[in-house]
């Protein structure tokens, strides 16, 4: 096959373009119906799309259910249920100033636009912003990443199955591709990845003025609360699920570091340990309920990070390593440097180091003195120390006693702040990323008031300034000449 | 303020450590400097207004009502309206998550930029510092130094209403907008031309920083066949107040040309004639109701698309320059050709090309076939015609049957689209535009669901997949054993 160049590419938009100028995409049916043949496409190929992240990730069957293909089900179901609401037009009330005038906020689709989609939920994130896409009427293509090719090449085989290619199209590719991609002239540009390629992503969009969304990740803590009681054993189950059972820690919402207090931290450890077992098994490297390091040069990464010279001898549980299948087993490090390579990139991975401080308040101090992180966990029965949380933390999302569960409610608008991304998505969010939000504003020829056009006049003024801060006193007071 | 790269450096740093105190977080912070901003506009009218002489020879009502009474109307709005807009707005959350609670909270984004332009040198300036310190941002704006005077009445002036230790002006032309892109700011709020705003925005890909982009484009206003003399006249005054009443046709949302029926053209120009005479006078130099070009480079540019000699010919009423006085003459040209550069450009001045059509319904064709722009005029009581116009064209907003009010309506989001730029802002929207919103979720640390965790087996696979589906039914039978596996 020929290789997708900036030509293919400019061919490729053309096409879309003249879909979408047809205005097929816009209508309510066509929406309704590519969103039903995307529902119907998660249900008749649950076992390949398991089989394709078996492949490209070793992802546990259970772990591809209910984060990937579930939670697409829900998305499409959502947009299903609530397009009709979604699309209706938003009466809002207009004032004194425009009177008589009645006003609407008409969401319109935006037009051509790309999503560039990740790794790590090949099938979660590529299609959950092509249901915002389709459901705000838009046509869309879709670059898969390249690094997880049986994904990738599945999702071609199913969109050209069961989407109407008139408007729905897969590039698969890596640099070079994607590179002819950001070329085009996109109306949107939807992005999940990392901070380097999306600056690279954010430039290029700027030379056509492209809005983007731009969903990145960072190092979102998990605060354990030592003096408020709280069930432990519960909380650990939680970091464990949202750290090695969401692809084992290879998720932009997984808990990347603990901070908790010193005289704490042994139980704590003692406890991850414990549960750890209890999940996974006494060799870990054989589980099959873990995800494998996605690629050699990921692989490479995690084990530069434990090889660090600052965190030797910091590792309290884990550790082992399996080159040739690429695992890496849950590995807690305890007490490590804040400047240790560890401490200083996101992890993405099963590598979960703790910080220790010596009171609970200095944490915040620690996650705000970083980047913005796409989400904050904490554990606590503390009422004052939620608050205080939710007040000094800022983060894409915040969690208080569980980790990584706002992603799946819909009403939660979920994206990133400073480093961790631009814009949000998800339910009603998904279906705005990817509108325009038109105002419009219907007037009648009755009520025009002479004093908007010149020649200008003393009383011409002071009429203005009733009409545009006062009320209706203020403007009869005016029309009598009284102020 | 002396702006070498140093000092600036110093003054972004200390801003963001004035950010970190969470002074201005706080409600009271917030009310006090929306009030200081309708402090300092009561106080300081007739500066203002003499600032907008000095620099558009903008008419002292034309100013109130296009600048200081927006600015009043906005700031009074968030005054009284920003601990509403403050307050949690609460999330549904799905039974199966259940207990807990979920919200959305915004939060200020930290250190944000402004950047406003020349035309509208007081309101692009202030309506968008009021959004940001409603959210509780600190600011840095960089007022057009193309509009010397209210850049200076800016300079001195805001520091004597506001916090100065969260709001800062910096003044200064390109070399000085380089130096500032080059530092990492939260969010950068820009008005002005495509040109800047790719510099802009490419600039901002280097930090993440989200944008917000507030362009033109030529907005078009649709006149189709009136029956009605009175509304015919009421249409035709409405356009000749918004294309030169508003300086001179320097505005973002003021008509760029007219779409009218061929057989109509006549009668429509005539009319346009006719009430130039009558709100601008004879001497229009002389009578100080229209504002000025802003300056020689605008003065010649616009000159420019006349002194192509098709468009030229095309000039059926007006042409006439001035350029001691920077002034051109309100100037109407029938159908100029459509690939001049005045039909191809944001004219962003005095001049209004008249296209003719052979039926009103082909201006959406007209339009769709041209970028995007900020607003669309149209002035029709066909019903079936205005949800077309609405359904079938894209732009930042659509008015029927007037001009500029929407700017004025706080209920709507003001915002381009595709070459029109991106984002929103007025009323709420300017809250929003300055505001992260924030997921919050709340658990407890009770009633756990096993099914969550590994090891995983069937059993588990299939309660999740129930749960998915929020069939809690199904969960009930399936936790009973009751329920048979597929």
């Amino acid at each position: 096959m020929e290789k997708f160049n900036s030509e293919a590419g400019s061919i490729l938009v053309n096409e879309l373009n003249a879909t979408f100028g047809s205005g097929k995409t816009r209508i309510y049916e066509w929406r309704i119906s590519q969103l039903n043949q995307l529902f119907k496409l998660l249900n008749f190929h649950e076992q390949e799309i398991i089989d394709a992240l078996r492949n490209d990730l070793d992802k546990p069957p259970l772990e591809t259910v209910a984060y990937e293909i579930s939670m697409l089900k829900n998305s499409c179901k959502t947009a299903i249920k609530e397009l009709k609401h979604w699309m209706a037009p938003e009466k809002v009330k207009t004032s004194l100033t425009t009177f008589p005038s009645s006003a609407e906020i008409v969401s319109e689709p935006l037009g051509v636009v790309l999503v560039i989609s990740a790794w790590n939920y090949p099938f979660l994130l590529s299609l959950d912003p092509v249901i915002g896409a389709i459901a705000a009427g838009n046509a869309v293509v879709l670059k898969p990443s390249e690094l997880a090719p049986a994904t990738s090449s599945l999702l071609t085989k199913l969109l050209a199955e069961y989407m109407d290619n008139s408007s729905i199209r897969v590039v698969e590719g890596a640099v070079d591709e994607t590179s002819a991609l950001l070329q085009q002239k996109w109306d949107k540009i939807f992005y999940t990845g990392n901070g380097k390629v999306a600056r690279i992503v954010m430039a290029a969009a700027a030379k056509n003025l492209t809005p983007v969304v731009l969903e990145l990740g960072g190092k979102s803590p998990v605060i354990v609360d030592s003096n408020s009681n709280i069930n432990l054993q519960v909380a650990t189950r939680r970091i464990i699920a949202g750290k090695w059972g969401c692809n084992n820690g290879q998720a932009c919402i997984s808990p990347d570091y603990i901070i908790t207090t010193k005289d704490y931290a042994p139980k704590l450890v003692d406890s991850l340990k414990t549960e750890l077992e209890s999940f996974y098994g006494k060799n870990p490297l054989e589980s099959k309920d873990l995800s494998r390091i996605v690629n050699s040069n990921h692989f490479a990464r995690l084990s530069k990070l434990l090889d660090d010279d600052k965190v030797s001898g910091k590792t309290v549980y884990g550790g082992e390593k399996d080159e040739s299948k690429l695992r890496i087993s849950p590995t807690i490090l305890l007490d490590v440097p804040r400047d240790s390579l560890i401490m200083n990139e996101e992890i993405f991975g099963p590598l979960l180091p703790i910080i220790t401080v010596d009171k609970l308040e200095e944490s915040f101090d620690v996650i705000n003195s970083g980047p913005k992180p796409l989400a904050a966990y904490l554990f606590t029965n503390n009422k004052k120390l939620k608050e205080q949380f939710v007040k000094t933390i800022s983060a894409g999302g915040l969690v208080i006693n569980d980790t990584t569960l706002h992603l799946a409610v819909h009403t939660l608008p979920f994206g990133g702040v400073g480093d961790s991304g631009v814009g949000a998505y998800h339910g009603k969010f998904s279906f705005d990323a990817f509108s325009h939000k038109k105002a419009v504003l219907y007037r009648s020829f009755f009520g025009d008031a002479s004093i908007r056009y010149p020649p200008y006049t003393k009383t011409k003024m002071r009429f203005l300034k009733a009409l545009m801060t006062g009320g209706l006193l203020a403007i009869i007071n005016a029309i009598f000449g009284k102020s | 303020m002396n702006n070498n790269g140093l000092e600036l450096e110093e003054t972004v740093k200390e801003l963001g450590q004035y950010f970190k105190t969470g002074k201005t977080k706080s409600v009271t912070w917030r009310k006090n400097q929306l009030q200081a901003i309708l402090n300092l506009v009561h106080e300081n009218e007739d500066a203002i207004s003499k600032a907008l002489y000095q620099d558009l020879g903008k008419h002292p009502v034309e100013a109130y009502r296009d600048e200081l009474g927006g600015v009043e109307k906005s700031a009074q709005n968030s005054l009284d309206s920003v601990e509403k807009w403050m307050a949690p707005t609460k999330s549904n959350i799905p039974l199966l998550f259940f207990p807990a609670k979920g919200e959305v909270l915004p939060e200020p984004l930290g250190v944000v930029l402004i950047f406003s332009s020349w035309n509208f040198p007081i309101m692009l300036a202030l309506d968008p510092i009021i959004g940001a310190i409603s959210a509780g941002n600190v600011v840095v704006v960089k007022p057009s130094d193309q509009a010397p005077a209210c850049s200076s009445f800016l300079a001195n002036t805001l520091p004597q209403y506001l916090d100065t230790n969260a709001i800062k002006v910096i003044e200064g032309g390109g070399d000085v907008c380089e130096q500032i892109l080059l530092h990492k700011w939260d969010k950068i709020f820009f008005t002005g031309s495509p040109r800047v705003a790719r510099i802009v925005m490419t600039s901002a890909a280097r930090n993440l920083t989200p944008v917000t982009l507030e362009l033109g484009g030529k907005c078009p206003a649709i006149f189709d066949h009136l029956s009605n003399p009175s509304d015919f006249k009421m249409a035709v005054k409405r356009i000749v107040g918004a294309k030169w009443g508003i300086c001179s046709g320097q505005a973002c949302i003021g008509i760029d040309y007219l779409l009218v029926e061929e057989k109509y053209s006549s009668e429509v120009i005539e009319l346009l004639k006719k009430f130039i005479r009558k709100f601008y006078g004879d001497n229009m130099v002389e009578s100080r109701v229209l504002s000025r070009i802003i300056n020689k480079q605008h003065f010649e540019r616009l000159c420019n698309l006349l002194k192509d000699p098709l468009v030229a010919a095309s000039i059926i009423h007006g042409g006439s320059i001035d350029e001691t006085n920077l002034f051109i003459e309100p100037t109407i040209l029938l159908d100029p050709p459509l690939d001049a550069e005045i039909m191809t450009e944001e004219i962003f001045g005095p001049l209004l090309p008249v296209i003719t059509v052979n039926k009103i319904q082909e201006s959406i064709g007209f339009i769709n076939s041209r970028p995007k722009p900020l607003t669309i005029y149209a002035f029709t009581k066909d019903d079936t015609f205005k949800r077309k116009i609405v359904a079938e064209t894209s732009s930042g907003s659509v008015v029927f049957n007037d001009t500029l009010v929407q700017f004025l309506c706080d209920t709507l989001p003001f915002g381009g689209v595709g070459q029109s730029g991106f984002g929103r802002y007025h009323g709420k929207y300017s809250f929003d535009t300055f505001s992260h919103e924030k997921a919050v979720m709340h658990r407890h640390l009770c009633l756990e669901i096993e099914p969550r965790y590994p090891p995983w087996n069937k059993f588990k696979l299939e309660f999740i997949r129930l749960a998915y589906r929020f069939n809690y039914f199904g969960l009930v039978l399936h936790m009973l054993g009751l329920k048979k596996h597929n």
